[in-house]
């Protein structure tokens, strides 16, 4: 039974990183154990993902599966506005938004989460 | 084969360490091939400036200081072949360029030319309202047509391959997509057939991990502060076997980490559908991948799956797009976001003062959590910040009377505005990015042998 959760970060269970392609960018995640990435198939769906950037304002966000690597890529389309080269924010190349969404807060069962975190370091 | 062939990269983007490439040499003088890369989206239009300046201008000069690294290894007889995207839009000069080097050293070469990229004419002369519509927005062509700067196909491996069969010594090429360099460096050392699209698969997907440069080998990671010598990244190198198995590593006694972490988050950057990663060699799907660690800094990648590429080519094209500039100012002090914001105000207002209201602004109250405005909670409750403004407009002069709005903020701003050192702000000019497609028997790569 996994009854108590606890609150907790994307960051605590999967890795990230974003860069742009045109006017879009692309966020790939990375969870570091297969349960991690089991809850975030069920959880973590383009609609979330869409949500949790509106206010940079995507057209639309494609959620890719690659099971075989416990990865996720995130297209988000047209949320660079202008595109790298006509954007006028600080971070036009989108390098910031996998961090970002690392940072976002999840309520997980507490043993669940234990069998998501990173096992290792470098 | 009974090994593997030997890659390595040595420049990410144009102004990445020159002196990476000696340095990956003198530590592994076995290298057979060095690739280096230099262009990302709108690069072609900075040369296309400097072309405009100089006639013999128009590619990455960077390149040809490495050539001049490189001649004492050559010179003792190492065989380390070159490929690189260099020659941006004027690969004859940089060929001649590194031609001219190597001749005052004395040294005997042969340079392959890979051209045939540059289709500016082509998209300049159209009629066709149709063709060139830009493939992110559908917008037609006409919207910028006499405007256009560059536009240039991504080119497969196939000539410089050739380039390389034929002897040559170094490959200077314009627009290569850049996993090309590596798919051209293994199909010519194996001999691999062009539909060998598995194979064109494995070293696509190699190329995609090395063209970074130090973006696998730790840099940009998630973990980097775990790092052990960030201040010296090792370039990446790639075994890989004549069956498409790879390994990624890099240097002994270089710095950072070449682990399933760093190989992973290489392997999703800038990726679309991983199951149809397109390159002008050959359609890639990563869906099978397997990447595992078989050593120390060494990680294995195997099961790459490849088909037929696309039919047409991606073309880049850039137009001009007016004038930019962006200026910061240092906010110290209680309330410090909300004190950056109204002087980001300020200059705006003063703007429109003068006539001047920009066709497009922007106020980030950096510390706030304005570089992703809007995602996190916002932190108002800083005792520093930085504010950055930056405008975009067609009207040359609009942006001129920005750069001198922030300066005066200095004495009229609140307390504590401070960090105003670097003086006013640049204009630059703004190049839009135009991607669009090429049916591919419109596109006519060529290639030429230099003899030095």
């Amino acid at each position: 039974m996994e009854g108590a959760t606890k609150r907790a970060r994307l960051r605590d269970i999967a890795y990230a990183r974003s860069g742009d392609k045109g006017s879009s960018s692309n966020i790939g995640l990375i969870a570091y154990t297969p349960e991690g990435y089991r809850y975030l198939r069920d959880s973590l769906t383009s609609d979330v993902v869409q949500s949790y950037f509106r206010a940079l304002g995507p057209v639309h966000v494609d959620r890719y599966e690659i099971p075989g690597l416990l990865a996720f890529n995130f297209l988000l389309k047209g949320v660079l506005g202008e595109g790298g080269s006509r954007s006028l924010r600080v971070d036009a190349q989108g390098k910031a938004l996998g961090v970002a969404l690392l940072e976002m807060e999840l309520e997980m069962p507490v043993q669940l989460h234990d069998r998501c975190v990173r096992k290792r370091e470098l | 084969m009974t090994r593997p062939v030997l890659i390595g990269n040595a420049s990410a983007f144009w102004g990445d360490s020159p002196d990476a490439a000696a340095r990956l040499l003198e530590s592994r003088p076995d290298l057979d091939f060095l690739t280096l890369d230099y262009l990302a989206e709108v690069s072609l239009s900075i040369m296309a400036i400097q072309r405009e300046k100089n006639p013999e201008a128009g590619f990455a000069a960077d390149f040809v200081e490495v050539v001049k690294s490189l001649l004492p290894f050559w010179q003792a007889g190492r065989k380390t072949k070159v490929v690189t995207n260099a020659g941006g839009l004027n690969p004859f000069g940089c060929a001649s360029a590194c031609a001219a080097v190597m001749r005052a050293a004395g040294h005997r070469a042969s340079i392959g030319i890979v051209t045939g990229d540059n289709v500016l004419d082509d998209l300049k002369a159209t009629s066709d309202s149709d063709a060139f519509r830009n493939l992110e927005t559908g917008a037609p062509l006409a919207d910028v047509h006499d405007r256009l700067v560059t536009a240039n196909a991504y080119l497969g491996a196939g000539r410089a391959a050739e380039a390389l069969r034929q002897g040559a010594d170094i490959v200077v090429c314009g627009r290569l997509a850049d996993p090309s360099l590596t798919v051209a460096t293994a199909s010519a050392h194996f001999g691999w057939a062009e539909s060998d699209y598995d194979r064109s698969a494995a070293a696509t997907i190699a190329g995609h991990l090395i063209e970074c440069g130090t973006q696998v080998t730790g840099g940009i990671s998630t973990h980097w502060m775990e790092l052990s010598g960030q201040e010296n990244l090792g370039f990446p190198i790639v075994e890989l076997w004549d069956d498409g198995r790879f390994v990624v590593t890099k240097p002994d006694g270089t710095g950072g980490r070449v682990s399933e972490e760093t190989v992973k988050e290489q392997l999703l950057y800038e990726m679309g559908d991983p199951g149809c990663y397109l390159s002008p060699d050959v359609t890639v799907s990563v869906l099978g991948l397997k990447i595992r660690e078989v050593g120390r800094d060494r990680v294995e990648v195997r099961g790459a799956r490849g088909s037929s590429p696309p039919p047409t080519y991606k073309v880049s094209a850039t137009y001009r797009d007016g004038y930019r500039a962006e200026g910061m100012l240092t906010i110290v002090g209680p309330n410090a976001a909300s004190r950056a914001r109204r002087c980001g105000e300020i200059v705006i207002e003063r703007m429109r003062a003068a006539g001047f209201s920009p066709r497009r602004s922007h106020i980030e109250a950096l510390g706030s959590g304005d570089a992703v405005s809007g995602v996190l909670p916002r932190r108002d409750d800083l005792w520093e910040c930085v504010l950055r403004v930056a405008v975009a407009d067609p009207r040359r002069e609009c942006v001129e009377y920005f750069t001198r709005q922030l300066a005066p903020l200095v004495t009229a701003g609140p307390a504590g505005v401070t960090g105003y050192a670097s003086g006013r702000p640049p204009v630059r000019q703004v190049f839009g990015y135009w991607p669009c497609l090429m049916p591919v028997d419109r596109v006519e790569p060529a290639l030429q042998i230099l003899e030095v």
